[in-house]
């Protein structure tokens, strides 16, 4: 059966978070955490040349360093099963290729962390080292062939965009630039493994317990019933834990070579920013043509960003041009440029966040060409029907964002930079839209089960991101069973429970709720409203929202206050509100923080974040959080987040979509507009810095 | 693991007599720069000398001259030197320029020693797989052709263009403080100005103290400059970061004329970086805008910048006539 919309009880209150007091009180136990006799502790030797081969790898002084057990290298690994597709990220230790600075080239197995550490201190490696690409410049761009990331096209066209442009009253073309950023998760990756010969079991820090299982079964010659993944508590991950990385891999393997010895493997912040994947720099060039009136005749967004070379993630930055705005003309594309660089990967609103940087402020940059208030000139072009599939939308309140987001705001209307000041800073205010896509992912399983005392044990593979799933899918449970949230028992973030798919793409919560739902119908068609203990029922979901009949969006407004020293240059955010339409929000509480979260991760990468990769050596030097800045306490004043009352059946059961991303996408634009209006000074790249702002 | 063997000394003399008499062995304050280095294979002493348990914790304030004098112990916390009621009425810029480094957390685990003889942040000097002839003499200058946005753009050489990261060191720098030292041979006074080294050939010296001395305190004498001073930290973070540039200011005027001025950069140099050239050219003048990017332009005459680090010298400009200014109470609408 499919699912059928339910009625709110519990969704909608504040629920308290399900393991809050775990972790407030550090009884939680992550992933490097998890109690283990005997365990030897992990240390990734990595390599310092961007291209090569590893000659020779001598142990020697590792090993006799005390309390090293073992060294392996791409010799004495365990080997992989033979396959020519094998994803070469996960492919660790297994041949003498360097395709990176900081691969991870051999592990230190010892009895001590710190004797680890020195063991790979001591661990000599000889390279025949080859001249590397690693900047923009040093390769050529190509087209992805199947697709970027998102399951977006690569190239994208509708109408005759030159025309387009050619017959506008009004012509914004610019160039806009978003640098590398990493994510910076509380808890770095990390694992605690064991092999006893038969079974593999890994304590690990990520979003999908059941794709860390089948990725890893078959890349380690194993059966998917030898693999079991549990991630009871994960401190964060934001796309970066969505798949397996290359410490993952490594933990695995360490525990491979020392059957019956569980081992443990935590990767330093240093090595985050070589080894979990990060967003690639982009750059965009964005033109846009619009009659006097402000109406868009015309939208283009070509996109570049750079990949490794050996495994190709394409950021779908160009995507949200499609769908935004309505214009005769659009087109889109995507172009990567391979080079000899870690791999990029998913980072909270992979192509939305630098995408919508750039055609949000070329919106500004239009309005302000036009006469017009930005608000107003967003509302002029707001369309019917999604621009890109022609199909209705499910449920598009943009407007309706941006207006009552304005009115909470004092948004007043301006047409071209104000430049207010107040003693020694300029202020200004700026808006941009957000947006993004309602993703949901089939092939979720649920077991419900009837307990004792009208209890009902709900088991689902999800995982517990810090997002809070333990949490709502107790509030869906609850009010797909009609019961109380306190007789729901839930089992989430271990691979022996029903088949899950990952915490990401906003789409964790809606596609697991769906699941849990169609189950709960299930159980109630199948054995009434009171049904013998210990009966239960599983069940996998085929489909919910009809994606043939609609575009399924989730759509929001940001407003930022900016002040800029007149003197220093320095940038402050004193007022950043997001206002958004995502349908039903579960738990105000833990909702409320996601986009939260989203808009501080927007204003940090505004104003901060830049991973600057040195092109002589190839890697990012910035390594760490004194020279990677991440917004800080001080950062973050009067922050902000809204929602409309609504609710979307068309989406899930329960009527929410996701709220993981949307809360970064426009903020960027959001508060560079803002410096605009402040300073009248237009900064095309971020990120922010008070440089940029020096008279 | 690697083994050291760790000493807590019971008074100043055994602890000069243990790390002078051992080029392995190496002082340890509250940590917080020295632990990082041992992580990350920066820095590899034998022995470790603890000089937290040493009598140098208290701030002794003399008030028999003509001006205060504070005599502050080298293990006085960043915290509560930050707090001590008398620096904050006679020398606000100390004050301030703690409360403007690290964090909380670091303030109160950081001493007064350890500050100053904290180690440059250059990412380079940071990473053990790259050139860095700071950490590695001989070995080549990543940061010159590199990464440049924190490089100094005053006093570097060929060998080096690191910065000098403590905040603390500028107001020092500023308000004339004398660094109490002892080593083998005694105690010796050591005006600031010449407790920090620019890189020259040798940037593996960022000081002048010889191996072994031992930082016992530092005395802070007020003036009425130091009266009305302040410290300036620009920095990219609202906190929690390290300066871009900053300005340790302090002003005596007679009217609005300048009788005494006294201007540190951090951020610029490799040490901190007292602006003489723009204080003498400001002595005897009215204290206008004009006047203090004049006396600024005539600091910066021989300043040396690349594409990442120009922006320095209009923000130590902008900065410093915003400082002074403020202090003069006239900081109006910038030129
Ligand atoms: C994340 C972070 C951010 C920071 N931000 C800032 C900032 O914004 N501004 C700022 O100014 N600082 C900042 N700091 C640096 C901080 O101020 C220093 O780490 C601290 O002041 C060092 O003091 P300590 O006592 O911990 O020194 P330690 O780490 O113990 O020692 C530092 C050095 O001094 C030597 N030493 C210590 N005591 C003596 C002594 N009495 N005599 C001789 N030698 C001695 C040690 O051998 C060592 O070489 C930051 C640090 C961190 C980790
Ligand atoms: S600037 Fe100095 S500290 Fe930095 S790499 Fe060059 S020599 Fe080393």
């Amino acid at each position: 059966m499919t699912a059928t919309p339910i009625t709110a009880r519990s969704m909608g209150t504040s629920l308290d978070r399900q393991d809050g007091r775990e972790k407030v009180t550090g009884h939680a136990t992550y992933a490097v955490e998890h109690p283990v006799d005997d365990v030897l502790q992990v240390w990734m030797v990595q390599a310092p040349v961007a291209r090569g081969t590893v000659r020779r790898v001598d142990a020697g002084a590792a090993l006799a360093h005390p309390g090293v057990v073992r060294v392996l290298d791409h010799e004495s690994a365990p080997r992989m099963p033979a396959d020519d597709d094998r994803d070469l990220e996960y492919s660790v230790l297994q041949d003498d290729r360097i395709r990176f600075r900081g691969q991870v080239v051999a592990l230190v197995l010892a009895e001590s962390s710190e004797a680890a550490r020195e063991g790979a201190r001591l661990v000599r490696v000889d390279y025949a080292e080859e001249p590397h690409a690693v900047t923009m410049d040093d390769a050529e761009a190509y087209a992805p062939e199947s697709g970027v990331n998102g399951g977006h096209e690569t190239d994208y066209a509708d109408g005759d965009l030159d025309a387009a442009i050619h017959d506008s009253a009004v012509v914004v073309e610019q160039t806009y630039t978003t640098p590398h950023e990493f994510n910076s998760p509380m808890e770095p990756h990390g694992a605690t493994a064991l092999w006893d010969g038969a079974m593999l079991t890994m304590w690990d820090s990520t979003q999908a317990v059941h794709a860390m299982r089948s990725t890893f079964a078959p890349l380690l010659g194993l059966g998917e019933e030898q693999v079991r993944v549990l991630a009871p508590y994960v401190g964060g991950g934001f796309g970066s834990k969505g798949g397996p990385k290359a410490p993952d891999v490594a933990a695995a393997l360490a525990a491979l070579a020392v059957e019956g010895r569980p081992v443990r493997l935590a990767t330093t912040r240093q090595q985050m920013f070589s080894l979990a994947g990060y967003r690639t720099q982009t750059v965009s060039h964005v033109r846009l043509g619009a009659d006097a009136d402000g109406r868009l005749r015309g939208v283009g967004h070509e996109a570049i960003s750079q990949t490794s070379g050996f495994k190709e993630f394409a950021e779908q930055t160009a995507s949200a041009a499609r769908m935004l705005y309505a214009a005769e003309a659009r087109s889109s594309t995507h172009r990567v440029v391979p080079l000899d660089v870690s791999v990029p990967s998913w980072m909270r609103a992979p192509g939305e966040m630098p995408g919508m940087f750039a055609h949000e402020v070329a919106m500004d940059e239009l309005a302000v060409a036009a006469g017009i208030d930005p608000v107003e000139l967003r509302v002029r072009n707001e369309p019917d029907v999604d621009p890109e599939t022609g199909k209705p939308f499910n449920d598009r309140r943009l407007v309706e964002c941006l207006r009552k987001g304005g009115e909470r705001f004092g948004w007043t209307g301006r047409t071209g930079p104000t430049r207010a000041t107040d003693g020694d800073w300029w202020v200004g205010t700026g808006v941009a839209a957000s947006t993004y896509p309602t993703l949901w992912m089939p092939g979720n399983t649920c077991r419900i089960e009837v307990l004792d005392g009208g209890r009902y044990a709900v088991s689902i593979g999800a995982v517990d991101i810090g997002q809070g799933a333990r949490t709502v899918l107790t509030q869906i449970s609850a009010d797909a069973l009609g019961v109380d949230p306190s007789a729901v028992d839930l089992a989430v973030a271990d691979s022996d429970l029903p088949v899950a798919t990952v915490a990401g793409g906003s789409a964790g919560t809606g596609s697991w709720g769906t699941a849990i739902v169609q189950t709960a119908q299930q159980l109630r068609a199948d054995h009434g409203a009171d049904p013998e203990v210990g009966v239960h029922t599983t069940s996998t979901t085929e489909e919910y929202p009809d994606m043939e009949a609609h575009a399924l969006h989730s759509f929001g407004a940001v407003y930022a206050e900016v002040r800029v020293h007149r003197w220093t240059g320095e940038l402050r955010v004193p007022r950043l509100h997001g206002t958004f339409s995502v349908g039903r929000v579960i738990n105000p509480v833990t909702g409320r923080s996601q986009l939260l979260g989203g808009l501080v991760m927007g204003l940090s990468g505004a104003l901060f974040e830049e991973g600057w990769r040195d092109p002589r050596y190839g890697h990012v030097v910035t390594q760490d959080l004194a020279s990677y800045h991440v917004a800080a306490h001080a950062d973050v004043k009067d922050v902000q987040a809204f929602w409309l009352d609504e609710e979307d059946p068309l989406a899930t059961p329960y009527g929410g979509r996701g709220i993981g991303e949307i809360g970064i996408v426009g903020t960027a634009a959001a508060i560079a507009n803002a410096a605009y209006d402040a300073t009248g000074i237009r900064v095309r790249d971020l990120p922010l810095t008070a440089d940029r702002f020096l008279g | 693991m690697r083994e050291l063997t760790y000493l807590e000394p019971d008074d100043t003399t055994e602890a000069v007599a243990a790390v002078s008499g051992d080029p392995e062995a190496a002082y340890l304050g509250g940590g917080t720069n020295l632990v990082d280095h041992l992580k990350l294979g920066l820095a590899t002493p034998s022995t470790l000398v603890d000089v937290t348990g040493l009598p140098m914790d208290t701030v002794e304030v003399h008030t028999s001259g003509a001006e205060p004098v504070m005599r502050i112990g080298a293990n006085v916390r960043n915290s509560d030197l930050a707090a001590h009621p008398v620096l904050r009425a006679h020398l606000p810029v100390v004050s301030r320029a703690l409360l403007a480094g690290a964090s909380g957390q670091i303030r109160n685990q950081a001493t007064t020693g350890g500050n100053l003889l904290q180690r440059t942040r250059c990412v380079y000097f940071q990473d053990t797989t790259t050139p860095c002839n700071k950490r590695e003499p001989g070995s080549g200058c990543s940061a010159l052709q590199g990464y440049g946005r924190y490089n100094a753009v005053l006093g570097a050489s060929d060998a080096c263009v690191a910065t000098h990261p403590s905040d603390l060191a500028v107001a020092l720098a500023a308000v004339d403080a004398v660094v109490l030292v002892q080593g083998v041979d005694g105690e010796r006074r050591v005006p600031f100005a010449d407790l920090h080294r620019l890189p020259g050939d040798e940037p593996e010296r960022d000081t002048t103290l010889a191996h072994g001395e031992l930082v016992t305190g530092v005395e802070l004498t007020a003036s009425p400059a130091s009266r009305t001073s302040t410290y300036a930290k620009v920095r990219d973070r609202a906190s929690y970061a390290f300066a871009l540039v900053s300005v340790a200011g302090a002003l005596d005027l007679d009217e609005d004329t300048v009788r005494d001025v006294r201007i540190a950069w951090g951020g610029i140099a490799h040490k901190p970086w007292r602006a003489t050239v723009a204080e003498d050219a400001l002595r005897g003048k009215r204290l206008t805008e004009d006047a203090v990017r004049e006396a600024v332009e005539a600091e910066l005459a021989d300043a040396s910048t690349t594409d990442q680090s120009a922006y320095k010298l209009p923000m130590v400009r902008n900065t410093t006539a915003h400082t002074l200014l403020t202090l003069a109470g006239q900081a109006g609408d910038p030129r």
